[in-house]
């Protein structure tokens, strides 16, 4: 493989054309992750900025800085916009869509045209929820339970439902492209056992989004139709169930939050490889987990709605299934720690990041197996003790994968290095501000402060204090990736092709990728993460035995 | 691969079973069976359902994957269907 | 093999091309049509609950839908599949007359189903049965009558928005039929828009028995 310096100046996929057009009509999976990540980038800031209004208005016990009625729309537009416009789509959109053709070997993904029409219809649904705001916000929760979504609510929740539900069609382009390009693409010798344990998360999740998202769609049309026409199939009044609601929306929803982690374990899984330089402990179990997580996701969505009105037989089954659930998720995390032990670790900030990731999953996932256990749950359904979990495995551990991925892989996207001291700064900043922001949180749910509250009693305002100082230093955290990673594109030394020395079909091209992604489709002979003097080209000068490409 | 060419006297085969499982069904909704008459609704629009899709859908030759998706898609309705059907069966109203 | 592909192509198949092709997107659209079974099974989900709470309701208002005009649907829906079938065995064999001639069959008889489908809304219409302020029903639970008849008209409403759609997509491949762009190594779409029509052929084999067949006795 050419590793020469003067590389950079050969055309690849980012100089290749600089007309508008040729971004905004590109078919190139690369360049239609850069538009992801532009997009993707937007809505976190603008989902981080709710958050810091709600948060500065937590500083006090009183509704002073904002309303009740502006408070609920602050946290419902943080939900909607965290959720289904950066969470679900970040990882597979930005990182999948770069990375799934080179890692298998393949030029680009399997319907490209697709591709692009998933970004358009991300950008449309966002628009219109944006439109939402403008219209007045909503106020009833991401969660848009009824009856006061279809009834009581005075927001523009018909207008946020069709622009989730446009959304939602971006996810399932995206999902059919990584599930097809994945049977179908794979350079020759590519079998499923040597894939990357990146690809095997992107499946998994495609699966996922594939079976559930669809589920959401009806949902929200229905609660439209119950909205507009009052059909009554979740008003009491009229012979229909409030609760059916809440059946068909955590069916999507509880896989959701899988769709939101898989990716980043994915990601965890790479950079734990790259930076202990070691094959991952136990890959086949941790590619089986994967699917095991996709599938048993399913069937644990009822732990929502232990206090909703279902009967205690179903919340039992539920309960009991959830903790089943976590048993691939420890998996992963046992065979992590297990590839680390005695392996040359060393501590660049995408490491930084993965090993924040396996301590605040653990966290995360540890109290979701309290709250799966009806008799805690009665307790703290609903309090900031919810809160807190879901946002250890939300920031703490999907967002920071998503970091750790975004500096791994930046010398590839981007063919520059980012500035590594400030990388080490900012992981450092995320990982303390985010503990003084969510840990807190779990004190507060015990001693029962409820979620969703404008204003809260006294004696809870010390830990609402500090929860805001760490959300001040978290979001300066975050600022600073976005300055110094734009900063790298023009002030940054280029990137060789292989800056860590790691091993994957997407670092034997250069550092940005060509247009094509290969000069010629490898022909894979070795297992993943390899590490060690012999490397695939030389494997592949030797090999007889498999079919020319 | 081969190329797949349905004769078609297989298609006329299996396009008269729909129509006379159509006239079954149809005739069946006439007859007083209780319990039974949801089975045989379902079971004659399942096995409708089964000659599309393997002989129409093609996927009686199709590749591994294609017929992974498509059991999988039936399944996870089951699972929707089923455990929902945990709450509601249960309730005590 | 195209530039952007890398599919394996088995040098000596002259159909591979084609072949592999239509291999992707057949998985590609039965990926799709996944989603679709979870979409409308969502709905059926819903309708089934509501069945289960409201049984005898249900029943009595399902005998108010017209049975004659569902089973002929139900004729006309299965013999388009048939066509269909037809129209993509005509597509492989690179006979682009006969494709054309299927699909238009197909397409005839798609527009004849929705033609007797929005009659069969008029008559609705006209018997006081849309669920909104004006419905009227004489039964004892007219409330539970009125989900059947949300339902109804949802199922029915959704059913018949993919058909259109269907039906569109359907006249764009029949012209191009008709201008020989189909070939035996270039018959992919085909192949694809046929299982899109068979899964809103398979969605109504189960939709009639469960909204027309609940007791007719």
């Amino acid at each position: 493989m050419s590793t020469i310096a003067l590389e950079r100046f050969r055309e690849n996929y980012l100089n290749a054309s600089h007309t508008a057009k040729s971004w905004l009509l590109t078919r190139d999976h690369k360049r239609i992750a850069v538009l992801y990540v532009i997009a993707i980038t937007l809505f976190f800031f603008v989902g981080g900025f709710t958050a810091v209004l709600f948060r500065l208005e937590l500083l006090t016990p009183q509704s002073d800085l904002v309303s009740p009625e502006t408070y609920n729309r602050l946290f419902t537009l943080h939900g909607v916009i965290m959720v289904w416009f950066f969470l679900i789509p970040a990882v597979p959109t930005v990182l999948g869509n770069f990375l799934v053709p080179l890692m298998i070997g393949a030029r680009d993904m399997a319907y490209p045209t697709l591709n692009l029409a998933s970004w358009y219809v991300f950008m449309i649904g966002g628009i219109i929820t944006f439109g939402a705001v403008l219209w007045g916000g909503v106020d009833t929760g991401w969660t848009f339970y009824t009856p006061y979504s279809s009834q009581y609510s005075n927001g523009a929740v018909i207008i946020a439902i069709v622009g989730v539900f446009i959304a939602g069609f971006s996810s399932i382009f995206t999902a059919i492209n990584i599930i097809v390009t994945t049977h179908k693409l794979r350079a020759p010798g590519m079998t499923w056992s040597r894939l990357p344990l990146f690809i095997w998360s992107n499946y998994a999740t495609s699966v996922i989004l594939i079976l559930a998202t669809p589920v959401l769609a009806i949902t929200l049309l229905l609660l439209a139709f119950e909205r507009v026409f009052g059909i009554g199939i979740f008003d009491p009044a009229l012979g229909g169930d409030p609760v059916l609601f809440q059946h068909l929306f955590w069916f999507y929803s509880h896989p959701a939050v899988y769709i939101m982690i898989l990716p980043s374990m994915g990601i965890i899984s790479e950079l734990v490889a790259a930076f202990t330089r070691r094959r991952i402990f136990g890959y086949t179990f941790v590619a089986l987990a994967s699917l095991g997580i996709a599938i048993i996701s399913f069937l644990v969505w009822g732990h929502h709605m232990f206090v909703a009105g279902q009967s205690a037989y179903a919340s039992a089954v539920f309960s009991g299934l959830s903790f089943l659930v976590a048993i691939p998720s420890a998996i992963k995390v046992f065979n992590w720690t297990a590839t680390m032990y005695k392996g040359s670790i060393s501590f660049e900030t995408p490491m930084l990041y993965a090993l924040g990731f396996i301590g605040l999953f653990t966290v995360g996932g540890l109290t979701g197996l309290y709250v799966a256990a009806m008799a805690l749950d009665v307790h703290v359904h609903d309090t900031y003790f919810i809160v807190a979990h879901f946002h250890y495995i939300m920031v703490g551990a999907s967002v920071m994968g998503y970091m750790g991925g975004l500096h791994y892989w930046w010398p590839k996207i981007s063919g520059r290095m980012y500035p590594e001291w400030w990388g080490r700064v900012s992981a450092a900043l995320i990982f303390f501000g985010f503990n003084l922001t969510f840990f807190p949180q779990f004190i507060l749910g015990y001693l029962g402060m409820p979620r969703r509250y404008a204003t809260y009693p006294d004696e809870f305002q010390v830990y609402n204090v500090m929860s805001t100082a760490g959300a001040s230093i978290l979001a300066v955290g975050y600022v600073l990736p976005l300055i110094y990673f734009l900063w790298s594109m023009r002030r940054a030394p280029t990137a060789p092709p292989n800056p860590w020395g790691a091993s994957g079909l997407e670092w034997t091209v250069s550092s940005p990728p060509p247009v094509e992604n290969f000069a010629e489709i490898p022909v894979v002979t070795a297992e993943a993460y390899t590490f060690g003097p012999e490397t695939l080209e030389d494997e592949r000068e030797d090999d007889t035995t498999s079919p020319p490409p | 691969m081969e190329r797949h060419i349905t004769p078609f006297r297989t298609y006329l085969l299996v396009y008269l079973s729909l129509i006379l499982l159509l006239a079954a069904t149809v005739g069946a909704a006439f007859l007083d069976l209780g319990f039974l008459n949801l089975i045989i609704t379902l079971a004659i629009a399942s096995v409708k359902a089964l000659l599309v899709i393997l002989y129409f859908m093609h996927v009686r030759e199709s590749e591994p994957a294609t017929k992974l998706f498509v059991i999988a898609g039936f399944i996870w309705l089951i699972i929707l269907m089923g455990l929902t059907l945990t709450d509601y069966l249960t309730r005590c109203s | 093999m195209s530039e952007k592909t890398t599919l394996q192509v088995h040098p000596h198949n002259p159909y591979a091309a084609g072949e592999a092709q239509a291999s992707l997107n057949t998985l590609g659209m039965w990926v799709f049509l996944t989603t679709e079974v979870m979409f409308f099974g969502g709905l059926f989900t819903g309708y089934m609950i509501l069945r289960l709470l409201y049984a005898d309701t249900f029943a009595e208002a399902s005998r108010h839908l017209d049975l004659i005009a569902g089973a002929v649907n139900t004729f006309i829906l299965l013999t388009s599949s048939f066509s269909m079938a037809l129209s993509v065995r005509a597509a492989r064999l690179g006979k682009n007359f006969a494709l054309f001639f299927f699909l238009f069959i197909t397409i005839m008889l798609g527009t004849a189903f929705l033609g007797i489908k929005f009659y069969e809304y008029y008559l609705k219409f006209q018997e006081g049965l849309i669920p909104t302020a004006s419905f009227v029903y004489e039964g004892e639970n007219p409330g539970q009558a009125r989900l059947f008849f949300s339902l109804y008209f949802i199922m029915t409403g959704l059913h018949a928005v993919h058909m259109i759609i269907g039906i569109f997509i359907l006249s764009i491949a029949a012209l191009m039929a008709l201008f020989k762009r189909f070939s035996e190594t270039r018959y992919a779409p085909i192949e694809t828009i046929g299982l899109y029509w068979h899964f809103v052929d398979l969605v109504w084999i189960f939709l009639f028995p469960l909204l027309y067949l609940i007791d007719r006795t």
